[in-house]
């Protein structure tokens, strides 16, 4: 078995070295009922042709994103990564590399996640950010729990234009800490009911921008009437290139910005694996989950980098600390810092405007086409009303080769805006892509 | 106080730097020095070529971002250059072993690389309609079954993103099984006082009290002590088996009698079962719920700290309760079942958004695919049969923690050898990288006095084998003998020497910022 | 000066009582990083969760050694916890309470006590 480099004359040696008669000895612990001496019910070994035969084969019955006209965001975008990203990323230092905690011997893992940290504090205009979560849903959970911490309330307030996804993981996790979350209805302008939901017990409110119909606005008057009531503003951001083109959380007087970093370096994946961004005040960074890279010096005066305030984490304070977490998404912030730093501020807010403006034609594409555009202001995403079932119409679509976006109701099934469809448009989607989603919509409503 | 006394020095002696060639501008030959991406790159440099937006931000007014970022560029070939560069600075399990335990560093398939690539699989948005994911469902279908065969388990949720979040799930999953049942009064968790510590820290995130079960002398869970502990204020135990000291729990069975009887769960953290993947199943030990790390007993990369993924398998029990999404057969195919309604509806809720990491899920399978049921069963074997070769090699100078009867995958020794020599677990570890080798887990579990947890994985070559016991042989002889400044001062070889932990933790710099325009912050010095 | 058995150690004067960690116990957590202290006001019982003190690789909670009212809270330490290893039982102390019950006090280990105590570690 080409994994398993032992002979079978090696196994005789070092039994012999140990001891024991055979291998069944070392496992003399096991309560005899419990010892399986058959092979399992699977499947024997495999060669490498034959298993990429059978990846091939089941890879072979999805339609890649690229395969034609696509459409689908609602917190996932398809971006075009720059092919040294992931060369860099498969290099054995890299790849097969452990959680930096013997610093000497990882000094590059840990100035690429500094450099990372200091990337998303100032993406999100914050001033710490940490190594990274899971994803932009667990970074919201973590967020609220945070801010529970920071005001020691117990109720969060999740606004109506808050990605359902993110809303249900967050109160999952918070239904188990004991917390009160108001879940607002879904809404295209959320600004009015969440300010409305603001009382004397709110830890924080979590707003999301863009939101998950793509609008755009100014959270300034919900950070003023959160503050002003001693709770947090929470920002959430799904995609994470609109950073290159709209004011960010923290200008907006954001105390924890969260995002899904999955757009910069890292592919759709089917859901994962993803990244998440977490960036708050300077006076929070006790209260952050999450690790955290640091800078000091080594013994001979140079600069290096260490983990930092593990107290807060599961090894050290176990039942006290801030989370459960114990990994990041080391890989994925290694692949998002790297493209990060391949665009640059120049990039980056090329790359936006490239976002925004193939938005805008696709907008005016379809408006001209009689669909109704139910997002005033957006970056790369708009919501649109369709005619009749929004989930039966993206079915039909993609029988015909087109991926005709996410229907609202696949996200959230409950909320009404069944006749909702979310589009999204990135510098992947081309003018033709455009024309051959508005021929199908057409031919649909003609028919 | 609830005094910890793990105290041991985190500020470094100054260094001697001994009679190593200097070269005239600082150069280290191969090994490249490399400032941070702030210093070398700037905001009007880039990697890429972008066309002109056909239309501008006007329709956004005062919501354009004018303001700078403040972030560094860099064109490809610097880019390229930066990161190698760095890459020089990481110990890898492509260079050497690391011998950690509980963390089955195994040799990362690079099928399993090639594999998530494919198109069909990376180029795949979640919220396609399944229509066009047939193939990725019919994975996640095999992934569960093959979790499901292997660990004797009927049902699996396969969301949670790494271990701990599995963790959660499970006690999400428990919590919410009493609540159903009427037995929502129950508020305590037991763990064994050697649980790794995301155990307790779930737990007490999930609500609950934590109270420690009490070991026995030969390392295992004391029965007697678990027995008085249990009663109707607890919800389950959780515990990991084989344990942190690499033993097998051999009073499993009534653990798990014990624990049922008082009408309490049994939660098993699976980190360890890659020492009995293919021999036994953890269903038939009475298992309520169980976290699989893919990450460890299934090859998927550690990639520096992460991706992980934790799938959780469920007792018939606990299965109702598992969390959405799931993949489902319809007759005409596979969807995924995504809101607990109907049957499902006692489900808790989401774990996370989307289905969970698809990516590591493809990984995983090529990896079960390569070994089947035969390579697996094997894959134990070794796993266990390397880790009683090493104990048994350098059992005869440094002191196995449990020396009676062998140990599973890992090795667990204590400090007790070390005594009078001046030389601490710490310091010997950090001699360790001199050697070529990345130190094992040291000072957990918490139980051992200055625990050194040795888990070479099956995936080592005898070879390997032998060069890393003939090393930790040579040192434990050099401690022995007083050659104390070997290991007070080490590493010396590596890329830095000791860090100042304490000065990072006192005033911490967690971001790079500019001073003034075009210079870097000058290097902290240490106090 | 009392001590507990938990190693902390305080001083009464009246009735305000100085209270922080012994020599023994911060020499034990290594270099202190970062200290919790508690609010101005609080009302703390003896042998419950008082203050935090924490060195780069451990948390240690600190126990109230009696009960009394927070009435200050050193700040010296929020930008040198370092004081608390370099003199842990004068100006590294933690906290100073009110309203301290002299028999609570009086009915804890002196220093003699402590440190034959220390030797049965």
């Amino acid at each position: 078995m080409r994994y398993l480099p032992l002979t079978p004359a090696d196994r005789a040696q070092m039994l012999s070295v140990i001891g024991a008669a055979s291998i069944d000895e070392l496992f003399v612990d096991v309560p005899a009922t419990a010892r399986r001496q058959a092979l399992f019910d699977l499947p024997l070994h495999a060669g490498e042709l034959e298993v990429e035969r059978e990846l091939s084969r089941l890879a072979g019955l999805n339609r890649a994103a690229g395969a034609g006209p696509f459409f689908c965001g609602a917190g996932a975008y398809r971006h075009h990564v720059p092919a040294s990203v992931d060369h860099l990323i498969q290099r054995s230092e890299f790849l097969t590399s452990y959680t930096p905690y013997q610093p000497e011997i990882a000094q590059g893992t840990l100035q690429v996640l500094f450099e990372f940290q200091t990337q998303v504090a100032a993406l999100t205009g914050l001033e710490v950010a940490n190594a990274s979560m899971y994803d932009g849903s667990t970074a919201c959970a973590e967020a609220v729990m945070m801010a529970q911490r920071v005001t020691r309330r117990e109720r969060a307030v999740l606004s109506g234009g808050l990605h359902p996804h993110y809303a249900a993981t967050t109160q999952t996790l918070a239904h188990a800490e004991g917390m009160e979350i108001e879940r607002l209805p879904a809404a295209i302008d959320a600004e009015a009911a969440v300010i409305a939901a603001i009382n004397a017990q709110t830890a924080c409110v979590v707003v999301q921008n863009p939101n998950v119909f793509g609008a755009v606005s100014d959270l300034t008057k919900i950070a003023e009437a959160a503050h002003a009531a001693g709770a947090l503003m929470i920002v959430v951001t799904t995609e994470a290139i609109s950073f290159g083109l709209i004011r960010s959380p923290g200008e907006m007087g954001a105390d924890i910005a969260v995002a899904e970093g999955q757009s910069i370096g890292n592919g759709l994946n089917f859901g994962g694996p993803y990244v998440g961004l977490f960036a708050t005040r300077e006076k929070f960074v006790r209260q952050m989950p999450g690790r955290l890279a640091g800078e000091t010096v080594d013994a001979e005066g140079r600069r290096g980098f260490v983990l930092t305030l593990s107290t807060r984490e599961q090894h050290i304070r176990r039942e006290k600390a801030t989370s459960n977490i114990c990994t990041n998404s080391g890989l994925c912030a290694l692949a998002f810092s790297i493209h990060m730093s391949l665009l640059g501020e120049t990039g980056l807010r090329r790359l936006a405007a490239l976002n925004h403006a193939r938005a805008r034609t696709l907008r005016d594409a379809v408006a001209a086409a009689g669909l109704e555009v139910l997002t005033p202001r957006f970056f790369n995403e708009i919501a649109v009303r369709v005619p009749g079932d929004a989930a039966a119409l993206v079915d039909e679509l993609a029988g015909q080769g087109v991926l005709a976006g996410v229907p609202f109701s696949r996200l959230d099934p409950h909320d009404g805006f069944k006749d909702v469809l979310l589009l999204a448009a990135t510098e992947t989607t081309t003018v033709e892509d455009i024309q051959a989603l508005v021929s199908a919509l057409q031919r649909r409503t003609t028919a | 106080m609830s005094l910890q006394s793990v105290g041991r020095p985190t500020q470094p002696q100054p260094a001697e730097l001994g009679g190593a060639h200097r070269s005239l501008t600082g150069g280290r030959g191969l090994l490249q020095e490399e400032g941070l991406l702030f210093e070398v790159g700037g905001v009007d440099r880039t990697g890429v070529d972008l066309p002109e937006p056909e239309a501008d931000a006007s329709d956004l007014g005062d919501l354009v971002r004018s303001a700078p970022i403040g972030l560094a560029g860099l064109s490809e070939p610097e880019a390229v250059r930066h990161y190698v560069r760095l890459s020089q600075k990481n110990h890898a399990i492509d260079l050497a072993l690391y011998p950690l335990g509980s963390c089955t560093m195994k040799h990362n398939p690079r099928l399993n690389e090639k594999a998530a690539r494919l198109a069909g699989f990376a180029d795949l948005h979640p919220m396609q309609p399944t229509s066009t994911t047939q193939g990725a469902l019919q994975l996640m279908d095999r992934l569960a079954h093959w979790l499901k065969t292997l660990t004797g388990m009927p049902a699996v949720a396969l969301s949670p993103k790494a271990g701990a979040h599995g963790e959660l799930c499970g006690l999400l999953a428990i919590k919410a099984a009493h609540e159903a049942n009427g037995q929502g009064a129950r508020r305590r968790v037991l763990t064994p006082t050697s649980a790794h510590g995301t155990n307790p820290a779930t737990a007490a995130f999930v609500g609950y009290d934590v109270s420690e079960i009490a070991q026995t002398e030969d390392g295992r869970v004391d029965l007697a002590d678990l027995a008085a502990k249990l009663g109707p204020d607890v919800a389950a135990i959780m515990v990991t088996n084989p344990n942190t000291c690499g033993l097998f729990e051999r009073d499993i069975l009534e653990i798990a009698r014990l624990t049922h009887a008082a009408g309490a769960y049994f939660y098993c953290d699976g980190a360890n079962f890659n020492a009995i993947v293919g021999r036994v199943r953890p269903g038939d030990l009475g298992v309520d719920a169980m976290h699989i790390n893919l990450h460890k007993t299934f090859s998927t990369p550690h990639g520096g700290g992460g991706p992980g993924a934790g799938p959780v398998v469920f007792s018939a029990a606990l299965a109702p309760f598992a969390p959405a999404p799931w993949v489902v057969s319809d007759g005409e195919g596979l969807r995924l079942e995504e809101e607990a309604v109907g049957a499902a509806v006692q489900a808790f809720g989401r774990l996370c958004a989307f289905h969970g990491q698809m990516g590591m899920f493809v990984r995983a399978y090529a990896y079960m695919l390569s070994h089947g049921a035969d390579g697996l069963r094997q894959v134990a074997e070794d796993a266990v049969l390397n880790a009683n070769y090493i104990k048994a090699r350098l059992s005869g100078v440094m002191t196995a923690a449990f020396p009676n009867g062998p140990c599973m995958h890992e090795a667990l020794f204590d400090d007790a050898w070390l005594e009078g020599t001046g030389v601490t677990t710490l310091d010997f570890a950090k001699a360790m990288i001199d050697e070529g080798f990345h130190p094992m887990t040291m000072y957990f579990p918490l139980v051992v006095h200055g625990a050194m947890l040795i888990e070479p994985t099956e995936t080592e070559s005898k070879r390997e084998l032998d060069r890393f016991c003939a090393a930790l042989l040579a040192l434990a002889q050099a401690a022995k003998a007083g050659d104390v400044a070997r290991f007070k001062a080490a590493p010396y070889l590596a890329p830095a020497r000791r860090l100042d932990e304490t000065l990072a933790a006192r005033k911490p710099r967690l971001t790079w910022r500019q001073e003034s325009a075009g210079v870097a912050p000058a290097p902290l010095a240490a106090e | 000066m009392r001590f507990t058995k938990d190693h902390e150690w305080v001083e009464l004067d009246g009735d305000i009582a100085t209270v922080g960690i012994t020599a023994y116990a911060a020499e034990q957590l290594g270099d202190v990083v970062f200290v919790e202290l508690p609010e101005v006001g609080k009302t703390v019982k003896a042998s419950e969760n008082m203050a935090v003190v924490e060195s780069v690789k451990a948390a240690s909670d600190v126990y109230a050694p009696v009960s009394g009212q927070v009435v200050e809270a050193n700040a010296v330490l929020s930008d040198a916890p370092e004081t608390v290893n370099a003199v842990p039982e004068s100006g590294g102390w933690f906290a100073k309470l009110k309203g301290v019950d002299k028999v609570e006090y009086e009915a804890l280990m002196d220093r003699a006590a402590y440190e034959s105590f220390l030797e049965t570690l």
